[in-house]
């Protein structure tokens, strides 16, 4: 009797999860992390008023190089005792092992991006009203979803390679830079930095969604034969 | 013995040796006609000349990276997941990011002289350069070892994600300059009035180079063929010499 796609991706999502929980690596380390580079922007780009206009972009970019960890830890616990091997085995839906660390993933993600917005608000005094913070809401929700299933994919490749510390940010960067652009852009306009309006950033939200739409798909459909060896 | 390094002797063919000639009497048209024969340009002068170079490398890219495309799509459609497929993709991609090198650098340079400058954010030239690096990546992937038929199903898929990657770069780059701000530079092609020669020109270097594109790729997935053939023919050796020690 084999387990539903769903109950599958609850599973393995809870259990990432709780491993996450107990082990607080990424509590512990990776926020701290990404605190850590929100700062070092700051000290390079030394201009109260430039930091404020380009807050959005620097949040975005902290969330990539945080990413590029937190993909390498989803797979490092899966590929650690061959764990991924047995549930292959196993016989249990790839479809489900994909939506599951997928959906793990999105909620670090979730995390380590209120880290970021929060310490953009204090560090580098930006401000978000009521229509600009459901903007901001919908692009975070978009844009991780999108970046949790191009993590998933490509980290579900690079898992178990030889020198997959690098490999996974040459191959991820190029594919995940459209999600660098559109939110950037609509936390722009969610943050009015640069006298953009919040309806301008409505558009970039939408390629978000088709982003994160096309991942989706391509992961549910692939990330079978890229697991299977 | 594995019966695919027998059947190869070499890489050549009388194919493939006609294709190279015909590769070399086109391009050495090309440097004769694009040196020599065709005029400058009223406006950009010599600079004109780097077209010959810089158009056919481009379009040989984009055509190399249209077929390493379909040649995964084949593999992974076909129900034998024939190697000849995915190692047509690898030699294709390989010829492709040189060509595509080719042109970013014949493109900064031709910008420089004509441009002022190296660089400008066009979406063409960043998709360009986006794809240079997503097909660095395929050969990363290319090179992560395993057996062949490994290889050949990570790459496809990887293959195939460029496909969807690359339009989604484009429109988001597109979308990017055009509510930004407008690329204050002439359009890439420039404004060239072509002659008739320097038509004549252009059009037979993008024979030639993709002649030579044809040439390259046959006889680099023959290679590849024979890489493969070599390490399953020294796999088989070990296991017999194995064999043999458990005999005696």
């Amino acid at each position: 009797m084999s387990m539903s796609v769903s109950r599958i991706a609850r599973a393995v999502a809870a259990k990432d999860l709780r491993i996450e929980l107990r082990s607080r690596v990424v509590s512990n380390q990776v926020l701290p992390f990404s605190g850590l580079v929100m700062i070092m922007f700051a000290f390079a780009l030394d201009n109260d008023d430039v930091l404020q206009r380009v807050a959005g972009g620097l949040v975005w970019l902290a969330t990539l190089f945080s990413l590029f960890i937190l993909v390498q830890r989803t797979f490092a616990v899966e590929t650690y005792d061959g764990a991924l091997d047995s549930l292959r085995v196993a016989g249990v839906n790839p479809q489900g092992i994909f939506v599951g660390k997928s959906v793990a993933l999105f909620v670090q993600l979730l995390a380590l991006e209120s880290v970021l917005f929060l310490s953009a608000i204090v560090l580098y005094r930006v401000n978000v009203d009521g229509s600009g913070l459901v903007l901001l809401v919908t692009c975070v929700l978009c844009a991780s979803a999108g970046l949790a299933f191009v993590g998933t994919l490509y980290g579900g490749l690079t898992a178990g390679a030889r020198g997959r510390e690098t490999l996974l940010p040459l191959l991820l960067l190029p594919v995940v830079a459209p999600v660098l652009i559109c939110a950037t852009r609509a936390t722009e306009s969610a943050l009015r930095s640069g006298g953009v309006t919040v309806g301008e950033g409505w558009p970039w939200v939408g390629v978000l969604a088709v982003f994160a739409a096309v991942f989706g798909l391509g992961g549910l459909l692939s990330f079978g034969s890229l697991i299977e060896e | 013995m594995n019966s695919e390094a027998q059947a190869i002797k070499g890489v050549g063919t009388p194919a493939t040796r006609m294709y190279g000639l015909m590769a070399i009497v086109a391009l050495g048209w090309v440097l004769l006609g694009g040196l020599i024969f065709t005029p400058e340009d009223a406006v950009q002068g010599d600079a004109v000349r780097i077209m010959y170079v810089h158009v056919p490398t481009a379009w040989v890219a984009y055509l190399a990276f249209i077929v390493t495309g379909v040649a995964s799509a084949c593999w992974m459609i076909g129900k034998k997941h024939s190697l000849g497929f995915d190692r047509v993709a690898g030699a294709s991609a390989e010829v492709g990011v040189v060509f595509m090198g080719m042109t970013l650098l014949s493109g900064s340079l031709w910008g420089r002289i004509t441009w002022g400058t190296f660089w400008v954010w066009d979406p063409r030239l960043t998709t360009t350069a986006f794809m240079f690096v997503t097909y660095i990546g395929y050969l990363a992937v290319r090179g992560l070892g395993g057996t062949a038929q490994q290889r050949a199903r990570r790459s496809s898929v990887i293959a195939l994600l460029a496909v969807l990657e690359i339009p989604l770069v484009h429109f988001s780059v597109v979308m990017w300059r055009s509510l930004h701000q407008r690329a204050t530079v002439l359009s890439p092609d420039g404004d060239i009035k072509m002659d008739g020669l320097m038509l004549f020109t252009l059009l037979f270097g993008v024979f030639g180079f993709s002649v030579l594109f044809a040439w390259l790729v046959s006889h680099r997935q023959r290679i590849m063929t024979m890489q493969d053939a070599q390490q399953t023919s020294a796999l088989d050796a070990a296991v017999t010499e194995r064999l043999k020690e458990a005999q005696v």
